[in-house]
Protein backbone atom coordinates (compact mmCIF):
# COMPACT_ATOMS: atom_id res chain seq x y z
CA UNK A 1 0.00 0.00 0.00
CA UNK A 2 1.65 3.21 -1.14
CA UNK A 3 0.35 6.55 -0.06
CA UNK A 4 1.43 9.67 -1.89
CA UNK A 5 0.98 13.20 -0.65
CA UNK A 6 0.08 14.41 -4.12
CA UNK A 7 -2.79 11.91 -4.36
CA UNK A 8 -3.99 12.68 -0.85
CA UNK A 9 -4.00 16.40 -1.64
CA UNK A 10 -6.72 15.75 -4.21
CA UNK A 11 -9.13 14.35 -1.60
CA UNK A 12 -12.16 16.48 -0.73
CA UNK A 13 -12.14 18.67 2.38
CA UNK A 14 -14.11 16.95 5.13
CA UNK A 15 -13.34 19.48 7.84
CA UNK A 16 -13.02 23.09 6.77
CA UNK A 17 -10.87 26.00 7.88
CA UNK A 18 -12.45 28.54 10.20
CA UNK A 19 -12.57 26.25 13.22
CA UNK A 20 -11.39 27.91 16.40
CA UNK A 21 -8.52 25.65 17.48
CA UNK A 22 -5.43 27.57 18.65
CA UNK A 23 -2.81 28.23 15.98
CA UNK A 24 -0.44 25.26 15.74
CA UNK A 25 -2.77 22.81 17.50
CA UNK A 26 -1.94 19.30 16.32
CA UNK A 27 -5.54 18.13 16.75
CA UNK A 28 -6.53 19.77 13.46
CA UNK A 29 -3.76 17.90 11.67
CA UNK A 30 -4.63 14.56 13.28
CA UNK A 31 -8.34 14.77 12.42
CA UNK A 32 -7.60 15.81 8.85
CA UNK A 33 -5.30 12.79 8.55
CA UNK A 34 -7.98 10.54 10.06
CA UNK A 35 -10.59 11.77 7.59
CA UNK A 36 -8.40 11.59 4.48
CA UNK A 37 -7.63 7.90 5.16
CA UNK A 38 -11.05 6.74 3.98
CA UNK A 39 -12.98 7.23 0.73
CA UNK A 40 -16.22 5.87 2.17
CA UNK A 41 -18.79 8.11 3.86
CA UNK A 42 -17.89 8.66 7.49
CA UNK A 43 -20.06 9.58 10.47
CA UNK A 44 -18.19 11.44 13.20
CA UNK A 45 -19.04 11.86 16.84
CA UNK A 46 -16.91 13.89 19.22
CA UNK A 47 -16.84 13.92 23.00
CA UNK A 48 -16.71 17.26 24.74
CA UNK A 49 -13.24 18.71 24.56
CA UNK A 50 -11.19 21.27 22.68
CA UNK A 51 -12.01 19.75 19.35
CA UNK A 52 -15.75 19.43 19.83
CA UNK A 53 -16.02 22.98 21.09
CA UNK A 54 -13.78 24.65 18.55
CA UNK A 55 -15.24 23.05 15.43
CA UNK A 56 -18.88 23.74 16.25
CA UNK A 57 -19.18 27.20 17.77
CA UNK A 58 -22.75 28.30 17.07
CA UNK A 59 -23.92 29.13 14.44
CA UNK A 60 -21.03 27.66 12.51
CA UNK A 61 -19.81 24.14 11.90
CA UNK A 62 -16.51 23.10 10.39
CA UNK A 63 -17.84 19.65 9.44
CA UNK A 64 -18.62 18.63 5.89
CA UNK A 65 -19.53 15.12 7.06
CA UNK A 66 -22.37 14.02 9.38
CA UNK A 67 -21.37 14.90 12.90
CA UNK A 68 -22.98 14.14 16.28
CA UNK A 69 -22.36 16.04 19.48
CA UNK A 70 -22.25 13.98 22.66
CA UNK A 71 -21.52 14.61 26.32
CA UNK A 72 -18.07 14.22 27.80
CA UNK A 73 -18.34 10.60 28.81
CA UNK A 74 -20.26 8.77 26.13
CA UNK A 75 -18.76 9.24 22.69
CA UNK A 76 -18.08 5.52 22.32
CA UNK A 77 -21.72 4.76 23.20
CA UNK A 78 -22.91 7.29 20.61
CA UNK A 79 -20.72 5.80 17.90
CA UNK A 80 -21.87 2.31 18.89
CA UNK A 81 -25.51 3.39 18.71
CA UNK A 82 -24.98 4.99 15.30
CA UNK A 83 -23.42 1.78 14.04
CA UNK A 84 -26.29 -0.29 15.44
CA UNK A 85 -28.85 2.01 13.76
CA UNK A 86 -26.93 1.78 10.50
CA UNK A 87 -26.92 -2.03 10.68
CA UNK A 88 -30.67 -2.09 11.32
CA UNK A 89 -31.38 0.22 8.36
CA UNK A 90 -29.05 -1.72 6.11
CA UNK A 91 -30.77 -5.00 6.97
CA UNK A 92 -34.04 -3.47 5.83
CA UNK A 93 -32.44 -2.20 2.65
CA UNK A 94 -32.90 1.46 3.51
CA UNK A 95 -29.17 2.19 3.30
CA UNK A 96 -27.03 0.72 0.55
CA UNK A 97 -23.69 2.51 1.08
CA UNK A 98 -20.90 1.14 3.19
CA UNK A 99 -20.02 3.59 5.94
CA UNK A 100 -17.37 4.19 8.55
CA UNK A 101 -17.87 5.47 12.06
CA UNK A 102 -15.34 7.64 13.83
CA UNK A 103 -15.54 8.50 17.51
CA UNK A 104 -13.19 11.23 18.69
CA UNK A 105 -12.33 11.91 22.32
CA UNK A 106 -9.60 13.84 24.04
CA UNK A 107 -7.47 12.26 26.72
CA UNK A 108 -9.94 13.43 29.36
CA UNK A 109 -12.84 11.92 27.41
CA UNK A 110 -10.95 8.67 26.94
CA UNK A 111 -8.58 8.00 29.83
CA UNK A 112 -10.86 9.39 32.53
CA UNK A 113 -14.48 10.29 31.88
CA UNK A 114 -15.29 8.24 28.78
CA UNK A 115 -13.52 5.06 29.80
CA UNK A 116 -16.59 3.14 30.89
CA UNK A 117 -18.49 3.83 27.64
CA UNK A 118 -15.38 3.00 25.61
CA UNK A 119 -14.73 -0.27 27.41
CA UNK A 120 -18.37 -1.30 26.98
CA UNK A 121 -18.47 -0.48 23.27
CA UNK A 122 -15.22 -2.38 22.69
CA UNK A 123 -16.53 -5.40 24.55
CA UNK A 124 -19.79 -5.42 22.56
CA UNK A 125 -17.70 -5.43 19.38
CA UNK A 126 -19.25 -2.56 17.42
CA UNK A 127 -17.51 -1.69 14.16
CA UNK A 128 -16.12 1.81 14.73
CA UNK A 129 -12.80 3.62 14.97
CA UNK A 130 -12.06 5.37 18.23
CA UNK A 131 -9.52 8.17 17.99
CA UNK A 132 -8.06 9.46 21.24
CA UNK A 133 -6.35 12.82 20.82
CA UNK A 134 -3.97 12.85 23.71
CA UNK A 135 -2.72 16.31 24.62
CA UNK A 136 -1.93 15.18 28.15
CA UNK A 137 -4.33 17.38 30.13
CA UNK A 138 -7.80 18.95 30.10
CA UNK A 139 -6.70 21.77 27.78
CA UNK A 140 -10.24 22.94 26.94
CA UNK A 141 -11.07 23.92 30.52
CA UNK A 142 -7.67 25.36 31.39
CA UNK A 143 -4.91 22.76 31.58
CA UNK A 144 -6.03 20.57 34.47
CA UNK A 145 -4.15 17.30 34.95
CA UNK A 146 -5.61 14.09 33.54
CA UNK A 147 -4.68 10.42 33.82
CA UNK A 148 -2.45 10.84 30.78
CA UNK A 149 -0.44 13.81 32.08
CA UNK A 150 3.23 12.87 32.33
CA UNK A 151 5.11 12.93 35.61
CA UNK A 152 6.58 16.32 36.47
CA UNK A 153 4.24 18.32 34.23
CA UNK A 154 3.04 21.60 35.71
CA UNK A 155 -0.72 21.98 35.20
CA UNK A 156 -3.23 24.27 36.88
CA UNK A 157 -4.22 21.52 39.34
CA UNK A 158 -0.68 20.20 39.82
CA UNK A 159 1.35 23.42 39.92
CA UNK A 160 5.08 23.05 40.34
CA UNK A 161 6.40 24.66 43.51
CA UNK A 162 8.72 24.13 46.44
CA UNK A 163 6.95 21.01 47.68
CA UNK A 164 5.75 19.13 44.56
CA UNK A 165 7.38 18.87 41.10
CA UNK A 166 4.16 19.22 39.09
CA UNK A 167 2.20 16.01 38.55
CA UNK A 168 3.24 13.19 40.82
CA UNK A 169 2.79 9.71 39.41
CA UNK A 170 3.02 8.24 35.95
CA UNK A 171 0.40 8.36 33.20
CA UNK A 172 -1.71 5.28 32.66
CA UNK A 173 -1.06 3.30 29.52
CA UNK A 174 -4.41 3.53 27.75
CA UNK A 175 -3.22 1.85 24.55
CA UNK A 176 -2.24 -1.25 26.53
CA UNK A 177 -5.50 -1.18 28.47
CA UNK A 178 -7.47 -1.08 25.21
CA UNK A 179 -5.26 -3.81 23.72
CA UNK A 180 -6.28 -5.96 26.69
CA UNK A 181 -9.85 -5.87 25.36
CA UNK A 182 -8.49 -8.07 22.54
CA UNK A 183 -10.11 -6.00 19.79
CA UNK A 184 -8.93 -6.46 16.18
CA UNK A 185 -6.85 -3.29 15.87
CA UNK A 186 -5.07 -0.97 18.31
CA UNK A 187 -2.37 1.56 17.40
CA UNK A 188 -0.38 4.43 18.77
CA UNK A 189 0.45 7.28 16.38
CA UNK A 190 1.97 10.73 16.08
CA UNK A 191 0.92 13.30 13.42
CA UNK A 192 4.50 14.11 12.35
CA UNK A 193 4.77 10.67 10.71
CA UNK A 194 1.90 11.15 8.26
CA UNK A 195 2.58 7.95 6.33
CA UNK A 196 2.42 5.91 9.51
CA UNK A 197 -0.73 7.56 10.82
CA UNK A 198 -2.66 7.30 7.53
CA UNK A 199 -1.63 3.67 7.03
CA UNK A 200 -2.86 2.88 10.53
CA UNK A 201 -6.16 4.67 9.99
CA UNK A 202 -6.70 2.76 6.73
CA UNK A 203 -6.15 -0.50 8.61
CA UNK A 204 -8.43 0.64 11.42
CA UNK A 205 -11.31 1.46 9.04
CA UNK A 206 -10.90 -1.89 7.30
CA UNK A 207 -11.24 -4.22 10.29
CA UNK A 208 -14.55 -5.83 11.11
CA UNK A 209 -14.94 -4.72 14.71
CA UNK A 210 -13.76 -1.98 17.02
CA UNK A 211 -10.41 -0.31 16.53
CA UNK A 212 -8.62 2.20 18.70
CA UNK A 213 -5.99 4.77 17.74
CA UNK A 214 -4.19 6.82 20.34
CA UNK A 215 -2.57 9.96 18.89
CA UNK A 216 -0.27 12.33 20.70
CA UNK A 217 -1.37 15.92 20.04
CA UNK A 218 1.19 18.52 21.13
CA UNK A 219 -0.61 21.54 22.60
CA UNK A 220 1.31 24.82 22.30
CA UNK A 221 -0.85 26.49 24.95
CA UNK A 222 -0.75 23.78 27.62
CA UNK A 223 2.75 22.47 26.98
CA UNK A 224 4.18 26.01 26.87
CA UNK A 225 5.78 25.58 23.47
CA UNK A 226 5.98 27.49 20.20
CA UNK A 227 3.09 26.91 17.78
CA UNK A 228 5.48 25.97 14.96
CA UNK A 229 7.03 23.13 17.02
CA UNK A 230 3.96 20.88 17.31
CA UNK A 231 5.12 18.26 14.81
CA UNK A 232 8.70 18.33 16.09
CA UNK A 233 7.44 17.61 19.60
CA UNK A 234 5.48 14.62 18.31
CA UNK A 235 8.67 13.34 16.74
CA UNK A 236 10.61 13.96 19.95
CA UNK A 237 8.02 12.01 21.96
CA UNK A 238 8.62 9.07 19.63
CA UNK A 239 12.41 9.37 19.60
CA UNK A 240 12.63 9.53 23.40
CA UNK A 241 10.30 6.48 23.58
CA UNK A 242 7.84 8.48 25.69
CA UNK A 243 5.33 7.74 22.92
CA UNK A 244 6.41 4.66 20.92
CA UNK A 245 4.74 4.04 17.56
CA UNK A 246 3.26 0.56 17.42
CA UNK A 247 0.20 -1.39 16.46
CA UNK A 248 -1.53 -4.45 17.84
CA UNK A 249 -3.18 -6.49 15.09
CA UNK A 250 -5.24 -9.37 16.48
CA UNK A 251 -3.04 -9.48 19.55
CA UNK A 252 0.28 -9.32 17.68
CA UNK A 253 2.46 -6.36 18.61
CA UNK A 254 4.46 -4.62 15.92
CA UNK A 255 6.64 -1.55 16.23
CA UNK A 256 6.44 0.92 13.33
CA UNK A 257 8.13 4.09 12.06
CA UNK A 258 10.92 5.59 14.16
CA UNK A 259 10.23 3.19 17.03
CA UNK A 260 11.03 0.19 14.84
CA UNK A 261 14.28 1.86 13.75
CA UNK A 262 15.22 2.56 17.37
CA UNK A 263 14.53 -1.08 18.32
CA UNK A 264 16.67 -2.25 15.37
CA UNK A 265 19.49 0.08 16.41
CA UNK A 266 19.27 2.23 13.28
CA UNK A 267 18.19 5.33 15.18
CA UNK A 268 19.44 6.62 18.51
CA UNK A 269 17.06 6.57 21.46
CA UNK A 270 17.15 10.07 22.93
CA UNK A 271 17.32 10.66 26.68
CA UNK A 272 14.14 11.85 28.40
CA UNK A 273 15.92 15.06 29.32
CA UNK A 274 15.49 16.16 25.67
CA UNK A 275 11.74 15.75 26.10
CA UNK A 276 11.69 17.74 29.36
CA UNK A 277 13.91 20.50 27.97
CA UNK A 278 11.63 21.04 24.97
CA UNK A 279 8.58 22.21 26.95
CA UNK A 280 7.82 25.03 29.35
CA UNK A 281 5.57 22.81 31.48
CA UNK A 282 8.71 20.91 32.58
CA UNK A 283 10.91 23.99 33.04
CA UNK A 284 11.08 23.65 36.84
CA UNK A 285 12.61 20.17 36.48
CA UNK A 286 15.88 21.75 35.33
CA UNK A 287 16.48 22.59 39.01
CA UNK A 288 18.88 20.06 40.62
CA UNK A 289 16.31 19.59 43.37
CA UNK A 290 14.16 17.49 41.04
CA UNK A 291 16.92 15.26 39.61
CA UNK A 292 15.15 12.33 41.26
CA UNK A 293 12.01 12.96 39.19
CA UNK A 294 13.98 12.90 35.94
CA UNK A 295 15.79 9.72 36.99
CA UNK A 296 12.48 8.07 37.87
CA UNK A 297 10.87 9.17 34.60
CA UNK A 298 13.78 7.78 32.59
CA UNK A 299 13.58 4.45 34.44
CA UNK A 300 9.82 4.31 33.80
CA UNK A 301 10.20 5.02 30.07
CA UNK A 302 13.00 2.41 29.80
CA UNK A 303 10.92 -0.19 31.62
CA UNK A 304 7.88 0.35 29.38
CA UNK A 305 10.03 0.41 26.25
CA UNK A 306 11.75 -2.87 27.13
CA UNK A 307 8.38 -4.46 27.84
CA UNK A 308 7.03 -3.25 24.51
CA UNK A 309 10.07 -4.64 22.68
CA UNK A 310 9.48 -7.98 24.36
CA UNK A 311 5.82 -7.93 23.30
CA UNK A 312 6.88 -7.14 19.73
CA UNK A 313 9.47 -9.94 19.95
CA UNK A 314 12.38 -7.65 19.09
CA UNK B 1 -25.56 34.77 8.83
CA UNK B 2 -29.30 34.06 9.17
CA UNK B 3 -30.46 31.73 11.92
CA UNK B 4 -32.83 28.81 11.42
CA UNK B 5 -35.79 28.13 13.77
CA UNK B 6 -34.85 25.65 16.47
CA UNK B 7 -31.26 26.81 16.54
CA UNK B 8 -30.27 24.23 13.96
CA UNK B 9 -27.12 24.51 11.90
CA UNK B 10 -28.09 23.21 8.47
CA UNK B 11 -25.20 24.29 6.28
CA UNK B 12 -22.16 21.99 6.35
CA UNK B 13 -18.72 23.55 6.57
CA UNK B 14 -20.12 27.00 7.37
CA UNK B 15 -17.09 27.75 9.56
CA UNK B 16 -15.43 28.86 6.31
CA UNK B 17 -17.40 32.08 6.74
CA UNK B 18 -15.66 32.72 10.03
CA UNK B 19 -12.34 34.32 9.21
CA UNK B 20 -9.64 33.26 11.66
CA UNK B 21 -6.95 35.09 9.66
CA UNK B 22 -7.15 38.12 11.95
CA UNK B 23 -5.64 36.09 14.83
CA UNK B 24 -2.32 36.13 13.04
CA UNK B 25 0.76 37.93 14.34
CA UNK B 26 3.11 36.30 11.82
CA UNK B 27 2.36 35.94 8.14
CA UNK B 28 3.62 33.15 5.84
CA UNK B 29 5.13 34.41 2.58
CA UNK B 30 5.07 31.86 -0.21
CA UNK B 31 7.64 31.78 -2.99
CA UNK B 32 6.28 29.67 -5.84
CA UNK B 33 9.67 29.60 -7.61
CA UNK B 34 11.27 27.61 -4.77
CA UNK B 35 8.27 25.31 -4.21
CA UNK B 36 8.58 21.67 -5.30
CA UNK B 37 4.90 20.94 -4.60
CA UNK B 38 5.70 18.16 -2.14
CA UNK B 39 2.51 19.11 -0.25
CA UNK B 40 4.06 18.59 3.19
CA UNK B 41 2.73 22.03 4.21
CA UNK B 42 -0.75 20.89 3.21
CA UNK B 43 -0.38 17.71 5.26
CA UNK B 44 0.70 19.51 8.42
CA UNK B 45 -1.53 22.61 8.27
CA UNK B 46 -4.07 22.14 11.08
CA UNK B 47 -6.43 24.62 9.40
CA UNK B 48 -6.43 23.33 5.82
CA UNK B 49 -5.42 26.77 4.59
CA UNK B 50 -2.99 25.52 1.92
CA UNK B 51 -4.78 25.92 -1.38
CA UNK B 52 -4.51 22.97 -3.75
CA UNK B 53 -5.06 23.00 -7.49
CA UNK B 54 -4.69 19.73 -9.43
CA UNK B 55 -2.65 18.22 -6.61
CA UNK B 56 -0.27 21.21 -6.50
CA UNK B 57 0.36 23.92 -3.94
CA UNK B 58 -1.45 27.06 -5.04
CA UNK B 59 -0.85 29.59 -2.29
CA UNK B 60 -2.18 30.09 1.21
CA UNK B 61 -5.71 31.08 2.25
CA UNK B 62 -4.77 34.22 4.16
CA UNK B 63 -8.35 34.82 5.30
CA UNK B 64 -8.06 31.78 7.59
CA UNK B 65 -4.31 31.21 8.22
CA UNK B 66 -3.58 31.61 11.95
CA UNK B 67 0.13 32.09 11.33
CA UNK B 68 1.32 29.13 13.42
CA UNK B 69 4.34 28.60 11.19
CA UNK B 70 4.15 24.79 10.89
CA UNK B 71 4.29 25.02 7.08
CA UNK B 72 7.40 27.23 7.10
CA UNK B 73 9.11 25.02 9.69
CA UNK B 74 8.70 21.85 7.64
CA UNK B 75 9.12 23.20 4.10
CA UNK B 76 12.09 21.26 2.67
CA UNK B 77 12.76 23.97 0.03
CA UNK B 78 12.29 26.95 2.38
CA UNK B 79 9.61 28.23 0.02
CA UNK B 80 7.58 29.61 2.93
CA UNK B 81 9.02 32.20 5.31
CA UNK B 82 7.31 33.82 8.30
CA UNK B 83 7.38 37.62 8.64
CA UNK B 84 5.82 39.81 11.29
CA UNK B 85 2.33 40.96 10.33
Amino acid sequence: MTISLKELAKTPTKMTAGHRLCGGCAEGTVVRQALMATDKPVVVSTATGCFEVSTTIYPYTAWNVPWIHTAFGNVAATAAGTEAAYNALRRRGKIKDEMNFLAIGGDGGTYDIGFQALSGALERGHRFVYLCMNNEAYMNTGIQRSASTGIGAATSTTPAGDIIPGKQGYPKDMTQIVASHHIPYVAQVSPHNWKDIITKFKKAYDVDGPSFINAICPCPRGWRTEAEDSMILGQLAVETCVWPLYEVVDGNYELTGESLRIAEGKLEKKPIMDWFKSQGRFRHLMDDKWAKVIKGAQADVDKKWERLKKLAKL
Amino acid sequence: MSLVPGGRVIEPGSALKFLTGDWRSFRPVYDDKKCSHCMLCWMYCPDETILVKDGKMNGIMMTHCKGCGLCAKHCPKKAITMIQE
